[in-house]
């Protein structure tokens, strides 16, 4: 199962590639430059699926306190915040040659920024408890009221005037059905990918404790 | 087991904290009015089988019954008919005694408040100290007034956890005292304890607590301290 | 309930005793004060635009010190036990302790008004009913959440540094919407000019003070 997964990431990545940079029409205004904005829309997307499924392994871990809930979240939130760096350096790297600025205050970025703080904020939680029971109860709760705290972030933060990117316009207006084609397998190929890192991530976490149990038992 | 005759019943319970397991099928019982005490060497389970009875922590499965209300369903219940005494006072330093009971007798509803908390304070001998703040007080007098806060809503069951934790010989007497005196009135008392001498001579029934199970039980007349010791010892090797 | 108003005047009680919260908060508010005064004081045409943002950053800095402090004195000598072996509901003892933390903090962002008026020569007070309800607000919401995960930082190796780490991303809305409003009633415009920044205070307030009251109990127990 793995290896198909695997298999066909790998196959999404390359169809990916090959789409973005050739398959995909130049964008009237921006140009080639807009190509990056493919992979930053599959990490913004990940990076949400990631942040919904901390949210969601939160509330079931809370109802049924079993491991593997907790080890769900803590993989889905690892991956969420690398997906969050990737979402906030591609925006970046558009963002020099459109906007002539590496950063700003726009509401998508700052929120974005923010859903990246709380990602680290859960992750320190974690590590700051040496508890093993406390630890996945208190970042449950973090991580339920983290969800539902971003889109009050993003409703606060739009009052703040801002600059929101056109980043589809082909000729004449509108998504050109290439690019539409160009996104769809870009997202595929992302959840995908997603899927394929949580569950490497989630059997690691399983080993170490099923070796911390091993020695545990070994010393009584 | 008949629930009318018992005041506390385990059925098979069991306790782990993630992948760690505290008690294995822990199956006990105390009679109305019995004193029951628990031995067993550090890290046997004994804080966390009095921690399950107080409602602190929920078993991981099995039953526990107290005072006819099972604690999963009605853990509310429970709290309002037991009194526990740790190895830690659970008062307030920065609060004088009087204060503390009577904040304590404020979250039972306990009515008449104030003339109780000044009668249980006299009671357990430090009516001199009533209006000093805990934080002044000697383990053995936090002690006492741990048993003040204990009994303010006048609990037929008293949990205790390694009591005498911390007291001198002199803390110690008095603390005796105070217990047999709880016992007196007729009170189901379950005790913890590592120390052999403390439990033997005021209880009705004993038990050997090792690595989380049950491993001996018996009634406490005629067991002899010497006689005790052997079988712990012996138990313990095991 | 009276026993929810039993626990706010326990903790009542023991500051007025030790006044350590109280000290801490307050020289920091002032220290906060001071520095900004320093960066703006002699620019005049700075103060409107950058008052409400001073005023919520020595709000909300110095209520952290005040929240800290709020769990720690049930950590010291574990006396949370005894409230939790007592027949009382675990949202009650949320509820407790979070008015008794509303109270401090409202009392040092009144004492960080004056402050502010004296050291910038600034009249806050043009619309006060307004601004006193924006800050009652604003504080509800930040007191609420900063509650909740002080029962956590309490327990954790970090302890009281781990508490803005938390808290401060949580209430970005409360503090944007209240620095919005506060900058729209001190420069005399309608309130209507603040977008819906009330309502996604309000919003934050309700959802949030619902949710940290329930959740409360599983931060709480063992």
């Amino acid at each position: 199962m793995m290896k198909t997964l695997a298999g066909l990431t790998f196959i999404g990545m390359m169809a990916s590639l090959y789409m973005a940079f050739i398959y995909a029409p130049t964008e009237a205004v921006m140009g080639h430059i807009q190509r990056i904005f493919y992979f930053h829309m599959g990490a913004v997307w990940v990076a949400t699926i990631a942040f919904t499924v901390v949210f969601i392994a939160s509330i079931q871990y809370l109802r049924r306190e079993s491991r593997f809930w907790d080890i769900l979240a803590l993989s889905s939130a690892e991956i969420g915040v690398l997906f969050t760096t990737l979402t906030i350096i591609t925006g970046s790297i558009w963002a020099k040659p459109v906007w002539g600025t590496w950063w700003t205050w726009d509401p998508q970025l700052t929120t974005t920024f923010i859903l990246w703080i709380l990602y680290i904020a859960y992750l320190m939680l974690r590590s700051a408890v040496s508890s093993d029971v406390k630890k996945a109860k208190f970042a449950a709760v973090f991580g339920i009221i983290a969800f539902i705290d971003l889109p009050l972030v993003y409703l606060s933060v739009r009052l703040m005037r801002g600059i929101s990117p056109v980043v589809f316009g082909g000729r004449g207006g509108g998504i050109a059905p290439q690019m539409m084609f160009t996104l769809v397998v870009c997202l595929i190929t992302f959840t995908l990918l997603y899927v394929v890192l949580l569950r490497e991530r989630m059997s690691v976490e399983k080993m170490k404790e099923e070796l911390a149990r091993l020695k545990l038992e070994e010393t009584t | 087991m008949e629930s009318t005759e018992f005041d506390i019943i385990a059925e098979g319970v069991t306790k782990s904290f993630g992948n760690i397991q505290a008690l294995y099928g822990i199956d006990l019982g105390v009679r109305k009015g019995e004193f029951l005490t628990v031995f067993g060497p550090n890290g046997a389970g004994k804080t966390t089988l009095i921690k399950l009875l107080a409602t602190l922590a929920k078993p991981t499965s099995g039953r526990l019954i107290v005072a006819n209300h099972d604690i999963k369903k009605e853990p509310n219940r429970v709290r309002g008919l037991i009194g526990v005494i740790s190895h830690e006072p659970y008062l307030y330093g920065n609060l004088s005694a009087l204060e503390n009971i009577r904040f304590f007798a404020s979250l039972y509803g306990v009515s008449q408040a104030e003339e109780k908390a000044v009668d249980l304070i006299k009671r357990v001998g430090l009516e001199s100290r009533m209006h000093d703040l805990v934080r002044t007080f000697s383990r053995g007098m936090q002690q006492r007034l741990a048993v003040a806060r204990a009994i303010i809503h006048e609990p037929k069951i008293l949990l205790l956890d390694e009591p005498y934790t911390g007291l001198d010989q002199h803390g110690g007497r008095i603390f005796g005292d105070l217990l047999r005196w709880l016992k007196s009135q007729n009170r189901t008392i379950i005790m913890t304890t590592h120390s052999l001498t403390e439990g033997l001579g005021i209880s009705d029934k004993v038990a050997i607590l090792d690595n989380g199970k049950i491993i001996y039980e018996s009634d406490a007349d005629g067991v002899e301290i010497a006689r005790f010791k052997e079988i712990y010892f012996e138990i313990i090797k095991a | 309930m009276k026993k929810i108003w039993a626990i706010v005047w326990k903790d009542i009680i023991i500051e007025l005793r030790t006044k350590e919260l109280f000290s801490s908060m307050f020289v920091f508010a002032l220290l906060i004060i001071l520095i900004f005064s320093f960066t703006f004081g002699f620019s005049v045409e700075f103060i409107p635009v950058a008052a409400p943002g001073i005023l919520w950053v020595a709000f909300t800095f110095a209520g952290v010190l005040g929240l800290s402090r709020s769990f720690a004195i049930e950590k010291e000598w574990n006396s949370i036990l005894g409230l939790l072996i007592s027949p009382i509901d675990r949202s009650y003892i949320f509820l407790g302790k979070m008015i008794g933390n509303m109270i401090f903090v409202f009392i040092v962002e009144a004492i960080i008004l004056q402050i502010f008026v004296l050291f910038f020569n600034y009249n806050l007070f043009v619309n006060l009913p307004s601004l006193l309800l924006v800050i009652l607000l604003g504080t509800v919401g930040f007191v609420s959440v900063g509650t909740l995960f002080s029962a956590m930082a309490v327990n954790t190796k970090l302890r009281e540094v781990l508490l803005p780490v938390l808290l401060f991303p949580i209430i970005v809305p409360v503090i944007v919407s209240s620095v919005k409003l506060i900058g729209v009633i001190l420069s005399g415009k309608p309130i209507a000019k603040a977008g819906s920044s009330l309502q996604i205070l309000i919003l934050f307030d309700i959802i949030f003070l619902v949710i940290c009251t329930v959740i409360f109990e599983y931060v709480i127990e063992e």
